[in-house]
């Protein structure tokens, strides 16, 4: 028998009655990712995925498990995972066979530890002789190691499971969070920054289907930064999966905006008409909610009442993720996520020409009302959201572009 | 109409170049160290491109080597002399204004423990010419001094900087930059009083990825990199021979026009500056004395990048400060006294002898358009 992987899933397993709906997504998430790897079949028993290659040859199976692995660290739902080799359920071949599959991390290793987990219980030997036997046949195999059974290098783990007994040695870390898809779908206002891509991966973190929109105002902006925008989208796709983009055109509104405005309220004004035809947009696309990556106190635009201006102007919820987030804590997971690099290209986002020397930091909502309704807005925003033009972009063509 | 008016980032191949390289890629396609005839086709190919870059700046046929471009030639120039002649000589003079290539190679030797003395621009070139050779001492062993700036176009005061260095210290090696002043400011090597010239074929209607670097005889190069026996072993690697005749085909052709394309663009130049001059808010920029093919003028409260998008819209192609930045600063033109409001809102045109009166109006019609719809800075 071959090497397997086996999924652990963290929250999942909290969740009542709801529990199967979550288990399915997650398998669904698993099985659309592993897709362009190869041919994997999948089976799920005690809060495990099993998931075994199909391939002819042991070396096939394990280039399979090789791609496979970089690619479940990034589903959300998964708690650990493990790559684990299947024995038959006895104790003389799980001995002879633990050897040379755990050779190199013990190898490498100066202590460790047998846990065994007998989950079915007509297995003749009970969990701690399965570790003290186990552990005697590795001392004596590998001379050096010594057993720490308060603090292991190498926690070696048997699991006696229904079908087959399981070893393995590395635990890697997932994802966490929960199953994309299981929490309904929102909207990100997407501009290019650092932030607004963390946020939408926090949301994604937590299930949500994510949608992403974003406001061009070409000559002020480039067609670069919206290439730009689109290059952050593809980065998410292999955390959120297959992504909807949206591009608004927005050039007529800043200009308006600059033109009539007092220069003082033009932030909150272009944010709180933002949020008007995100949710608009979000409506098309059944998005229950809008996210965006602000953080309290960051820009003038970011305090307390103008977040109360910009979110007077949302009917829907408006999630805001790094609300009580440092900026260094903002980058730390963006390079993570790998959407620094390009979160940092020179090209304007939001047109610094309309920048307002002096923004107000503690707006009156009645006062930005008023000054909004000097203006008649509908037609305008009417024409951004008809001129409004959409991209998928998909899973597989990440993948075709070398997007792990 | 489209006008392309970005010929100092990069020009359009000439026909004479995309016929040397469609002949050197389809019937002469040997390797030039290949010892049949094929290989020995290719060599002579090369050594003809060679010969007529040898030419155009009057020097002997041994002394070129081809290199991937002007930022490998200048590399090569900036790190491979102070490899060489900086064991003791611990000291070198640039310039404030160079470009990124030759800047960031002499970052390089800063960090290696060079002593680095960046002079920068004088109103006065003569002045400035003076006060770089003031900063060379008998311990300098590197100046180097760029021809024309890419950015502004002004023309740099190469050679009398480097005459009264060398005459404090006859052992200087002088390295000039000279991108944007080949085939467009008449100069021959021996004028300049330099031992090393950097140039680029894209800037010379030839293609992207070849550009030169010659030295003096007796001037010792150190490699960058390690390999075969090709350009005296000091730049390794098979011979691009395709970019090689078609940079020899394309600066043969340019040798022929230089000064009627010098007449040509200084004509194109000036009425753009004179018609720019008129609309509101737009300041030239570039001195009257500059390079005739270098046009750099700023438009007040427009962020350059907005005025270059609202130019592509409609087919008009310039840069905002370098191309080669990005959209990036450079700092250069602040160097040419450029204040930093004004800095943010310059936009180079750079002309060829392709470019028509047509292209100078439409421009013109279309700033102004710009300068009239567009939102400015308050």
């Amino acid at each position: 028998m071959r090497e397997i992987i086996l999924v652990k899933y963290g929250e999942l397993a909290l969740k009542g009655l709801n529990r199967n709906t979550f288990e399915d997504v997650l398998l669904r998430n698993i099985r659309r990712r592993l897709k362009y790897v190869g041919n994997f079949s999948y089976s799920k028993a005690q809060s495990t995925i099993h998931i075994t290659p199909e391939a002819e040859t042991d070396a096939e199976c394990a280039e399979l498990l090789d791609n496979a692995m970089p690619r479940l660290k990034k589903i959300f739902g998964i708690a650990a995972m493990s790559r684990a080799l299947a024995c038959e359920k006895d104790f003389a071949d799980i001995a002879e066979r633990a050897i040379p599959h755990l050779q190199d991390v013990l190898s490498n290793a100066k202590t460790f530890k047998v846990e065994a987990k007998r989950a079915d219980k007509a297995f003749p030997m009970k969990s701690p002789q399965i570790c003290a036997e186990l552990g005697g046949v590795l001392l004596s195999r590998f001379h050096h190691l010594k057993v720490n059974v308060t603090e292991p290098e190498v926690t070696v783990t048997v699991e006696i499971r229904d079908t087959n007994a399981y070893i393995h040695a590395a635990k890697e870390r997932g994802a966490g969070g929960l199953p994309v898809g299981t929490g309904g779908n929102a909207m990100l206002l997407l501009s290019g920054g650092i932030d607004s891509p963390v946020a939408g991966w926090m949301m994604a973190k937590r299930g949500l289907r994510i949608s992403a929109v974003h406001f061009a105002a070409p000559p002020y902006t480039s067609e670069r930064a919206r290439l730009k925008v689109e290059s952050l989208c593809e980065k998410l796709t292999p955390w959120c999966g297959s992504m909807a983009f949206y591009c608004v055109p927005f050039t007529e509104i800043q200009e308006v905006l600059r033109r009539e405005c007092p220069e003082e309220y033009f932030t909150i004004l272009m944010r709180r008409l933002m949020m008007e035809i995100a949710q608009r947009i979000a409506e098309m696309d059944d998005c229950g909610a809008l996210i965006t990556g602000e953080s309290l106190g960051q820009v003038a635009s970011q305090t307390l009442q103008a977040i109360a201006c910009t979110d007077a102007a949302a009917k829907i919820p408006v999630l805001r993720p790094l609300i009580g987030m440092d900026k260094t804590e903002i980058m730390d997971i963006s390079r993570r996520i790998d959407t620094y690099e390009t979160s940092i290209l020179p090209y304007e986002d939001c047109c610094t020409v309309f920048t307002p020397r002096h923004p107000k930091l503690r707006p009156k909502l009645e006062e930005i009302e008023e000054v909004q309704a000097s203006v008649s807005w509908e037609d305008m925003i009417a024409q951004a959201v008809a001129g409004t033009t959409k991209k998928v972009f998909a899973l597989h063509v990440a993948e075709n572009n070398g997007v792990l | 109409m489209s006008a392309y008016l970005d010929n100092a980032a990069t020009t359009k191949p000439s026909a004479e170049c995309v016929k040397a390289m469609c002949h050197a890629l389809t019937e002469h396609y040997g390797n030039p160290s290949s010892l049949h005839s094929m290989g020995l086709q290719a060599q002579l190919d090369v050594d003809a491109a060679r010969a007529q870059i040898a030419a155009a700046l009057g020097v002997e046929t041994d002394s070129i080597l081809f290199t991937s471009g002007a930022t490998e030639s200048n590399n090569m120039a900036v790190l491979g002399t102070a490899a060489r002649y900086g064991k003791r000589a611990r000291r070198v003079v640039t310039t404030t204004v160079e470009h990124a290539s030759v800047r960031a190679a002499f970052d390089t030797l800063e960090a290696q423990g060079f002593e680095v003395i960046r002079v920068a621009p004088c109103e006065s070139m003569d002045e400035f010419a003076e006060k770089f050779a003031a900063a060379v001492d008998e311990n300098t062993c590197l100046a180097s001094m760029m021809l024309v700036n890419n950015e502004t176009g002004h023309i740099l005061p190469v050679k009398a900087a480097f005459t009264a260095a060398k005459k404090k210290n006859p052992k200087l090696i002088t390295h000039c930059d000279a991108v944007q002043g080949f085939m467009k400011v008449p100069f021959r090597a021996a004028d300049l009083q330099a031992d090393l010239i950097t140039v680029s074929g894209h800037k010379v209607h030839a293609a992207k990825g070849v550009g030169a670097l010659w030295h003096k005889k007796g001037v010792k190069l150190g490699a960058l990199l390690h390999g075969g026996e090709q350009e005296g072993g000091i730049r390794p690697g098979t011979e691009s021979v395709p970019l090689i005749v078609g940079f020899g085909a394309a600066v043969k052709k340019m040798r022929e026009t230089l000064d009627d394309r010098r007449t040509y663009c200084s004509a194109l130049r000036n009425t753009c500056i004179e018609k720019l001059s008129a609309i509101d808010g737009i300041r030239i920029q570039s001195p009257a004395n500059g390079s005739p093919f270098i046009l750099s003028f700023s438009a007040k409260g427009l962020r350059s990048e907005t005025l270059l998008h609202f130019l592509a819209e409609r087919d008009v192609f310039v840069s905002s400060g370098s191309a080669c930045s990005k959209g990036k600063q450079s700092g250069v033109l602040q160097q040419f006294g450029i204040p930093d409001n004004l800095a943010d809102s310059t936009i180079r045109v750079s002309f060829c002898a392709e470019n028509t009166a047509e292209d100078i109006d439409t421009l013109v019609s279309l700033v102004t358009l710009a300068q009239q719809t567009l939102i400015h800075k308050r």
